[in-house]
């Protein structure tokens, strides 16, 4: 059974997600195709709120987004996530990654390394979580989607999402994907988000 | 006749930068920089991309955006604005001339605090406020209802038997900021609903010459405005409504003078403003579970204040808690306890009324909060003597 399909019975079966990425790594735009993706992909309710601060690039942030078959009611952050994403690994020793996290939840790393080797105490997962990894970092430079010299790794990371918990289908992010860029962007975005789903691993 | 447009995940403020697009109203004058929000910004780029027919004009503070919308309305153009938090602030003598004028502007609003200590997050101080400035006040809950009441502010403030600037208030950052579902109406669906723009007496029509904002002093008739704009006030409650009806027919969207949740045989009752509605829902769902006669209210237009409606469904329960996001400092509560509180004086029986406050400078509320107001309204139901003082939801215990 899909993730799309057992998230079927209402708030109880609500699917929380906790991004936490850096400033100027793109989270909010990602959220909004995560959305676009969730609506196209069935979903009847789904939200997406950054914490917004003092936005220095750079600074550690963290996104919330909610999928649901039901329009969604409450607001506030997510606190007990089903799926943390993490677009860079070096906030994993700073971050609280594991906060919180549901029973069978999923942590995806943006990383080239293996899940035994990051920073996340096994101890502190609950029962049934477990770590995926993808190098979608790779995944952006192969498709040359650099912006300001940096790898863009927002959009490709939802390929990742993709594959590893089947939350949204591929056709409807390349269509989310298709509403959020010019086409050429778009062609782009969409392959690396295939390259970052094809390297998910875990 | 309803239609069934596609769902958009869009921002609060893209959801009401789209009704402004589709209303594509004559002027907009707007501030351009902090603590603007991105409303005005979009605004500016459907203007740059010829998706609108708009004269927009960048000023150079709030008090000159306001300044130059009373000028433009006045002169019989249909206009807009947009603002949030300071902004709202430092328009504050301007709002007053705006509703003397009986100048049918619409403005958006993104709820956010006023400093200090600096703050940018949402809470209801700005609003709340200036609640006294002769403004007509809606308050939406999420995306699609920021877009609603957007359309329907035109068609409420433009209406003769009004005739008064509304404000429609989105809560900052949470909603404003936050993705959520939208569903449009066509363009052409937006322009019949809002019919073409009537100006009354404008200063451009040089055949027949007026004067706007001349001294008006002990000798003059100053008083007979106020009261006329309360009568308008008065009048606003059913013209809203009216303009709701012919929006539901439109949309498919029905929205009330205000929503209740629940309240046919509630004991103990809430009443909250914004987007916090949506979890207060999720734990009377909880309450009612286990049997208790729990309800909520959420308020859509504050001013005017429909208090009738409250007195009518509040009347009957126990125990009112109010969800204030606003302070009135040295008062018994917040601007909205106040109102409610009032509401309910001349009910027999008369529910005890208790004050919370909630959220200020975007403090989030969660689920177990709103639990939390509600486990005392029961506890007061039970008691025969109730500390009516105000009871902080989420406050840092660690540092009062």
């Amino acid at each position: 059974m899909t993730v799309r399909e057992r998230v079927a019975v209402g708030e109880q079966e609500m699917y929380e997600v906790r991004w936490h990425g850096r400033g100027g790594q793109g989270a909010v735009t990602s959220a909004k195709i995560l959305a676009d993706a969730g609506f196209r992909s069935g979903f009847a309710g789904v939200t997406s709120a950054p914490t917004f601060g003092a936005e220095r690039r750079g600074a550690p942030i963290t996104a919330s987004t909610r999928l649901s078959h039901r329009p969604i009611r409450v607001l506030s952050q997510v606190t007990t996530p089903n799926l943390v994403v993490v677009l860079d690994e070096t906030l994993l020793g700073g971050d609280d990654i594991t906060a919180g996290l549901k029973p069978g939840a999923v942590v995806i790393v943006n990383t080239a390394r293996p899940a035994a080797e990051l920073a996340i105490d096994a101890a502190a997962l609950p029962a049934g979580a477990r770590v995926v990894t993808a190098d979608v970092t790779g995944a952006a430079l192969a498709a040359d989607l650099i912006v300001g010299g940096a790898p863009m790794v927002n959009t490709a990371m939802l390929g990742a999402v993709a594959a590893a918990t089947g939350l949204i289908g591929m056709e409807s992010l390349e269509a989310a994907i298709g509403q959020a860029f010019a086409p050429a962007a778009a062609k782009k975005n969409f392959a690396a988000a295939v390259m970052a789903g094809g390297c998910t691993s875990g | 006749m309803a239609t069934v447009a596609p769902i958009l995940a869009v921002t609060g403020n893209e959801a009401v930068a789209e009704a402004m697009r589709q209303i594509n109203p004559d002027v907009v004058a707007a501030y351009p920089i902090t603590p603007q929000t991105e409303i005005v910004q979009i605004f500016a780029q459907y203007v740059a991309d010829g998706k609108v027919d708009t004269e927009f004009i960048t000023v150079e503070s709030e008090h000159s955006a306001m300044s130059a919308v009373i000028g433009s309305a006045a002169g019989g153009a249909r206009t807009m604005t947009a603002t949030s938090s300071q902004g709202l602030a430092l328009m504050w003598e301007l709002l007053h001339v705006a509703s003397g004028y009986r100048l049918p502007i619409v403005m958006a609003n993104v709820n956010r605090a006023l400093s200090g200590p600096i703050n940018i997050h949402c809470d209801h101080s700005d609003s709340m406020g200036c609640r006294d400035t002769g403004w007509i006040q809606i308050y939406g809950e999420a995306h699609q209802e920021a877009y609603d009441n957007h359309l329907m502010a035109v068609r409420i403030a433009e209406h003769p038997e009004v005739r008064t600037p509304v404000m429609t208030m989105t809560d900052g950052f949470i909603v404003s900021g936050a993705i959520g579902p939208l569903q449009e109406l066509e363009t052409e669906q937006v322009q019949e609903f809002i019919g073409p723009f009537t100006a009354i007496n404008p200063l451009l029509d040089s055949a027949h010459p007026v004067t706007v904002g001349p001294f008006d002093g002990l000798h003059g008739w100053f008083f007979e405005h106020k009261a006329a704009q309360q009568q308008a006030m008065d009048r606003a409650l059913e013209v809203v409504d009216d303009v709701a009806r012919e929006y539901a027919e439109l949309s498919g969207r029905r929205y009330d003078l205000l929503d209740p949740y629940r309240m046919d045989d509630a004991e103990i009752a809430i009443v909250v403003v914004g987007s916090t509605a949506g979890a207060t829902r999720m734990v009377v769902d909880k309450l009612r579970s286990q049997g208790v006669k729990a309800g909520m209210i959420r308020v859509r237009l504050f001013r005017p204040f429909p208090h009738a409606e409250y007195a009518k469904l509040l009347g009957r329960c126990r125990v009112v808690g109010v969800l204030d996001r606003a302070e009135s400092f040295g008062a018994q509560g917040g601007p909205l306890f106040l109102e409610v509180r009032t509401a309910l004086y001349d009910c027999d029986p008369r529910p005890k009324v208790l004050p919370f406050i909630y959220g200020l400078g975007g403090r989030d509320i969660f689920p177990d909060n709103i639990e939390e107001a509600f486990a005392a309204l029961r506890k007061a139901a039970s008691a025969k003597k109730v500390d009516t003082r105000r009871r902080y939801l989420n406050l840092r215990k660690d540092e009062v």
